[in-house]
């Protein structure tokens, strides 16, 4: 049971899309819950919220990496939205260079817990209260990387794969109960993760990616590229041949 | 946090540099950016509006502070915010002048931030009425060269505290900053607009309205001669209701490629100021307008150092005190007509009094600025500039300058001595520095361990 006031939970909310996202989310209307480690840091995302737009915004621990703790932390969740309709803005990760994780090999099931099995098993303890409230929606950040692998990148590009594959499902499953699941696949962004990195072009600014997830959300559209071209990037991307592609060393 | 190779400009694009960028998006990253400063030490940058090269840093470390930008707590009975330096002064205006608080000084751009304003203490068109932006402050809370974090402010070391405002980021990166906006204010305002037909007329009009006006800015036809030497237009404004104002977004224009240099030329300049001139009816016109519409006109036009060219252009801002104005400013202006080299960006205005900073701009007087296509002569031209400045016991505004030398910076800023103790106490080793420093001889050489 839940009532008109919306409340989205931001979850890795220190990241510059997620805060431009809390940003006009608030500003649409809706009160705010970020959740992130770094919970001194959120605290003041939280108050520079409340003070621009008026909407009530708190900041509560979370960690992707804590399996063991996302049912509690989905149950401190959904207490401190009270009988609020909760939306779910899934925006953490991590993207170390390909070249320490072949470094360090290990490196590579941290960059899949944090990219994968944290986002599927927070998301898989928040569905029964989003199918509860028979509303809301959820709106995760998958990557561009997930269309490919690439020499570059696989490591990060096939968790996000995988998790743009788990949002397949996911969005069938709460489609019943009129929950909407939107994979949006941004291309570069200019944010810390991409900042001083070579190759970068067609930078998008966070504050443009994060109006696209809200309009997205609020048509419930499945899926979007953000910026919008980078679809027909990934099309052509992805129809190389393998044989070709694999010369390609991109 | 990542560091990438960049070349900088200063927003007159006549000075550039290279460095090794940062960009912090918490406050740890800034806390730890002192212990990353190399030989050639570390400079903070936000918006990147100071024209010349206060916020570059050629061969060192320069950190962006525009994603620190977060609004920490503010108290509606006394006006005070708390914020983080890549505040913007158009995020202050669009938060708070629909709850009736403005900043107490805002330059000429909404993209300049807090900690630009700080560290340049920056004036706007009511210096005469509430002073500059470090009149404001209450607290800096300040990381220091040797990474220790100390809050300044009057009572709390007014000594660093006084090196810090108008600063130039040369005393430690800023993490907050607490400042009082000023109550009273509107989003709209009324201006009304008069024409001036000579120097005499002006400053004349500028002793009635000083003091009473809370706003007020002239422009200033600087190609004209002789007997209309000093003409323009000046606008006085009040705050007016703002109901019935349909503030809808503007539509921001924008210079798309570099103007080549023929764009810009006396005949092109002069056409543009007489009908600059001749738009405000000879009885005077007084309009409603939205406030940041009077406080940031140029902001309706997206990159316009562009329409300068390639090579860039120089900004002069010079105060003369009020003894000296009637006489200085007929010989400024005069050597500009003469050179034929008047800019149509040409402002004229009253401030009121000094700042609290070692190194604040303000006097009581009369300023003057100008932009000048960067050409052949133009460098001569405000050098002869910078020398009346200097005879006449003015200031060059250092926010706006490039090519003050460190003999005449240290005659204009009579407490450059504090300040300089200041810095040998808690930067010895010149942590922090920029190009403009050491121009001007600010600092002693970086890591020279003479100090």
């Amino acid at each position: 049971m839940s009532d008109a006031r919306q409340v989205w939970l931001v979850l890795g909310a220190s990241s510059a899309i997620a805060r431009a996202f809390a940003l006009v989310a608030a500003r649409a209307g809706a009160d705010i819950i970020l959740a992130g480690r770094d919970l001194a840091d959120l605290e003041i995302n939280a108050a520079d919220i409340r003070l621009r737009t008026g909407r009530d915004a708190v900041a509560i621990p979370f960690d992707a990496a804590d399996l063991v703790g996302h049912a509690d932390f989905v149950a401190e969740a959904r207490r401190v939205a009270d009988t609020a309709t909760l939306n779910v803005f899934l925006a953490f990760g991590t993207m170390p260079p390909q070249s320490e994780i072949d470094e360090a090999p290990a490196r590579a099931a941290e960059v899949i817990l944090a990219n994968y099995t944290g986002a599927v098993s927070v998301l898989h303890h928040l569905a029964p209260i989003l199918e509860a409230q028979r509303r809301g929606c959820v709106v995760a950040l998958a990557s561009v990387a997930g269309d490919r692998g690439r020499i570059k990148n696989y490591v990060y590009g096939s968790a996000k794969a995988g998790l743009a594959t788990y949002l397949q499902g996911l969005r069938a499953r709460l489609f019943g109960a009129g929950v909407s699941v939107t994979t949006v696949k941004p291309g570069f962004v200019d944010t810390s993760m991409t900042f001083g990195l070579p190759g970068m072009f067609l930078v998008a600014d966070p504050a443009d990616v994060a109006k696209a997830c809200l309009r997205a959300a609020e048509r419930g559209t499945e899926t979007i590229y953000a910026p919008f071209f980078w679809r027909p990037i990934m099309a052509i991307i992805r129809h190389i041949p393998e044989r070709i592609f694999k010369r390609l060393g991109i | 946090m990542n560091w990438k190779e960049a070349t900088l400009a200063g927003w007159g694009r006549s000075s550039t540099a290279r460095t090794r960028l940062g960009r912090p998006e918490r406050l740890a990253e800034l806390d730890a950016a002192p212990r990353t400063a190399d030989r050639n030490g570390l400079i903070a940058r936000g918006a990147g509006r100071s024209y010349g090269d206060a916020a570059l840093n050629d061969g060192g470390r320069t950190l962006l502070t525009t994603r620190l930008n977060r609004m920490v707590s503010f108290e509606s009975m006394t006006g005070e915010l708390v914020c983080e330096p890549g505040v913007t002064f158009g995020d202050l205006i669009e938060t708070f002048a629909p709850r009736g608080f403005m900043p107490p000084a805002s330059p000429g751009t909404a993209y300049a931030t807090i900690g630009g304003a700080v560290a340049n203490d920056v004036h706007g068109k009511n210096h005469d009425v509430h002073g500059s932006f470090g009149d404001h402050v209450r607290w800096i809370e300040l990381i220091l060269a040797d990474g220790s974090t100390r809050r300044v402010g009057a009572a709390d070391d007014p000594d660093l505290f006084a090196a810090t405002i108008g600063g130039l980021g040369l005393t430690g990166l800023m993490r907050r900053i607490a400042f009082r906006l000023l109550p009273g204010a509107s989003a709209a305002v009324e201006v009304r607009e008069r024409r001036m037909s000579d120097l005499d007329a002006y400053l004349t009009a500028f002793a009635e309205t000083r003091g009473k006006s809370t706003f007020s800015v002239g422009w200033i036809d600087a190609l004209a001669k002789s007997g209309a030497l000093g003409r323009g237009i000046l606008e006085t404004a009040e705050f007016a209701p703002a109901a019935g104002l349909v503030s809808k977004p503007r539509r921001r224009a924008a210079v798309p490629i570099d103007f080549p240099g023929f764009v810009l030329n006396p005949a092109s300049v002069r056409l543009f100021n007489a009908v600059y001139f001749a738009r405000v009816p000879a009885a005077g016109r007084t309009r409603i307008m939205p406030l940041a519409q009077f406080l940031y006109p140029l902001d309706a036009i997206a990159d316009w150092n562009r329409i300068y060219g390639k090579r860039g252009f120089y900004q002069f801002q010079c105060v003369l005190p009020d003894a000296e104005s009637p006489a200085g400013l007929r010989t400024m202006l005069e050597a500009i007509a003469a050179a034929g080299r008047g800019s149509f960006l040409a402002v004229l205005k009253t401030l009121g009094g000094e700042g609290r900073g070692h190194l604040s701009f303000p006097m009581r007087g009369h300023t003057l600025a100008l932009d000048f296509p960067r050409a052949s002569g133009a460098e001569e031209l405000i050098g002869r500039l910078i020398r009346i400045t200097r005879e006449r016991g003015g200031r060059v505004y250092l926010a706006k300058d490039a090519l003050l030398g460190a003999e005449d910076f240290r005659v204009m800023y009579p407490r450059l001595d504090e300040f300089e103790r200041v810095l040998a106490r808690v930067d010895p080793m010149g942590c922090f520095t920029s190009d403009l420093a050491r121009r001007l001889k600010l600092k002693p050489a970086p890591m020279a361990g003479t100090a």
